[in-house]
């Protein structure tokens, strides 16, 4: 990988909306290299998604529980970790999966509209998976900074309008 | 009244002419929806762990005078930072002093070496306060006007011309605001002879030193001869994103410094301690956030330049700083025509080019240190203006 195409994702981690032709000038490469980097970058999977960072309490309409989920497993010969994780990635309840070292073995992010869906989710799927044998389930109560957002109500530049 | 309050100001003082910037920050504060492109400052906020560490030095106690010259932990890591960035030895002991800002130092040097009359060059375009310190200590500032030809760098056939047998010193700024030329090796050694020869000072205000874009920043005073006779003047507001904190220094041969030291000890006392500790933990481990902070900067200059050769302000690639200056002078319009009309028609803050003295007319100063968006929609409405005056032109 060259270092235009690791500039570009870093531009595009930080903000994937930015134009091909602005992202070309800033990179200072052609809108069509640009485009043909881009396009090899998602064939490799290397981007895999443009995603947004949303402040769902602020928005109205839609509300919902979030739960942070300790699993431990036994992990499988050959396969370690990886098939129970694929088992439980699968489940569309499910937003993230990570392999942890440490007290537990899995990480698992949740997202449900009642505690009570939550709820049904780590007794009835997660807890019955054969190599699963313990969760410990963390509610989230609020949400201050994800993916390196600020959940501020509003960040404003201070800067005054002219200066020297 | 007035006139009778009037009186007592002094001539020095009412002769000073208010800064042009001043007019565009009045008129842009009164309007909503303005984008800013004229802010001399980092859109960054100062880095998490330089605001912990002023919090910490609170937490500590620390809320008393430092030695006159700064802390001698802060000046030792200045020494050393200054020996590892740009090769230059500066002694912590007896060469380092800091200032509130900059703009202290600056002040500070002037009132060390001028006496009434000195003549000093003043490059410029340039930094509005240059010529204004000049006279406030009892100088006479001489402009020598750089030109978009050369890249608004400094020749030795233009220096050549405004030295005179009263000259005493020359200020200049590199990477400069407002143009944001650089100069290299090669272009300042070619100036050096002359600046021995008529045994001048160096004012070398490197506060951009950092954000430089296509080769690394050299100073003026790693030329053989030039040590001794150079000032060099920073600080952690433009690299670090700590304008609000207020914290420059000086540096230079100890003689000088030391005439520096007795000024600030009887005016100033110290530069504020909790921004001293801040800065400590800058240049300990600010690195990468200057690093991420210099890279968002060129990605934003080349959109911006481009953007301004295609829609017909042609502009040379500034090297360093965080500033474009694009020639308008194919609208037609002065500097100052052009900023007042595009902010009340477009909502767009920029600051005409003459309030940055000689070969500034003609130009506009556009800060880049916003967001890619606020610069895209800046873009938009400035192509909009200039589209619409060049179809009446």
């Amino acid at each position: 990988m060259n270092e235009k195409e690791v500039e570009i994702l870093e531009i595009l981690e930080e903000n994937a909306r930015v134009p091909m032709e602005v992202l070309a000038d800033m990179v200072d490469v052609t809108v069509e290299e640009v485009e043909r980097m881009v396009k090899s970058l998602e064939e490799q999977n290397i981007i895999l998604s443009y995603s947004s960072v949303i402040n769902w309490d602020k928005a109205a309409g839609k509300d919902g529980v979030a739960a942070m989920i300790d699993v431990k497993v036994t992990p499988k010969r050959e396969v370690g970790f990886d098939e129970v994780a694929e088992r439980i990635y699968r489940f569309p309840e499910v937003k993230a999966v990570y392999l942890m070292s440490g007290a537990f073995d899995l990480s698992v992010q949740i997202e449900g509209k009642t505690m009570r869906e939550v709820a049904f989710f780590v007794s009835n799927k997660l807890s019955t998976l054969d190599s699963v044998l313990s969760t410990t389930t963390h509610f989230l109560l609020k949400k201050y900074k994800h993916d390196g957002i600020i959940f501020e109500p509003e960040q404003k530049d201070k800067r005054i309008v002219v200066s020297p | 009244m007035r006139q009778v309050k009037q009186k007592y100001v002094s001539k020095t003082a009412s002769q000073l002419k208010p800064s042009g910037i001043r007019k565009f920050f009045d008129l842009a504060s009164q309007m909503d929806n303005v984008i800013s492109l004229g802010v001399g400052e980092p859109d960054f906020v100062t880095p998490w762990n330089v605001c912990e560490a002023g919090y910490a030095s609170l937490e500590s106690g620390y809320t008393a005078y430092t030695a006159n010259a700064g802390l001698m932990e802060l000046r030792e890591e200045i020494s050393s930072y200054l020996s590892e960035q740009f090769s230059l030895s500066y002694s912590a002991q007896s060469e380092i002093v800091l200032t509130v800002g900059a703009s202290q130092a600056i002040d500070l040097a002037f009132r060390a070496i001028i006496d009434p009359g000195d003549e000093v060059i003043i490059v410029e375009p340039g930094f509005v306060a240059y010529a204004p310190a000049v006279t406030l200590a009892g100088g006479v500032p001489v402009s020598l006007e750089t030109s978009a030809e050369d890249e608004f760098k400094v020749t030795r056939d233009r220096l050549k011309k405004v030295i005179t047998k009263r000259t005493k010193a020359i200020l200049f700024c590199f990477p400069s605001n407002p143009t944001g030329a650089t100069m290299s090796e090669e272009e300042l050694k070619d100036i050096t002879d002359l600046i021995e020869k008529h045994d001048l000072l160096v004012l070398s205000d490197e506060i951009y030193a950092e954000l430089t874009y296509d080769q690394t920043h050299y100073s003026i005073s790693r030329i053989e001869g030039m040590r001794e006779r150079t000032i060099l003047i920073s600080g952690f507001s433009k690299a670090f994103a700590m304008t609000g904190w207020r914290l420059g220094y000086v540096t230079g041969p100890e003689e000088i410094i030391g005439a520096i030291l007795k000024i600030h000890q009887y005016t100033m006392m110290c530069a504020p301690t909790i921004a001293q500790h801040g800065a400590l933990e800058a240049l300990r481990s600010g690195r990468a956030d200057l690093d991420r902070m210099k890279r968002s900067y060129r990605q934003r200059r080349n959109y911006l330049v481009k953007a301004f050769n295609q829609m017909g302000l042609s502009c040379h690639m500034p090297g360093g700083a965080f500033y474009a200056f694009p020639s308008i002078q194919s609208t037609g319009m002065t500097s100052d025509e052009f900023a007042e009309k595009l902010l009340q028609e477009e909502r767009v803050a920029v600051v005409p080019g003459h309030v940055f003295g000689a070969g500034g007319e003609g130009y506009i100063r556009c800060s880049y240190a916003t967001s890619i968006e606020s610069l895209q929609e800046a873009v938009k409405r400035i192509e909009q203006f200039v589209e619409r005056h060049a179809e009446k032109a």
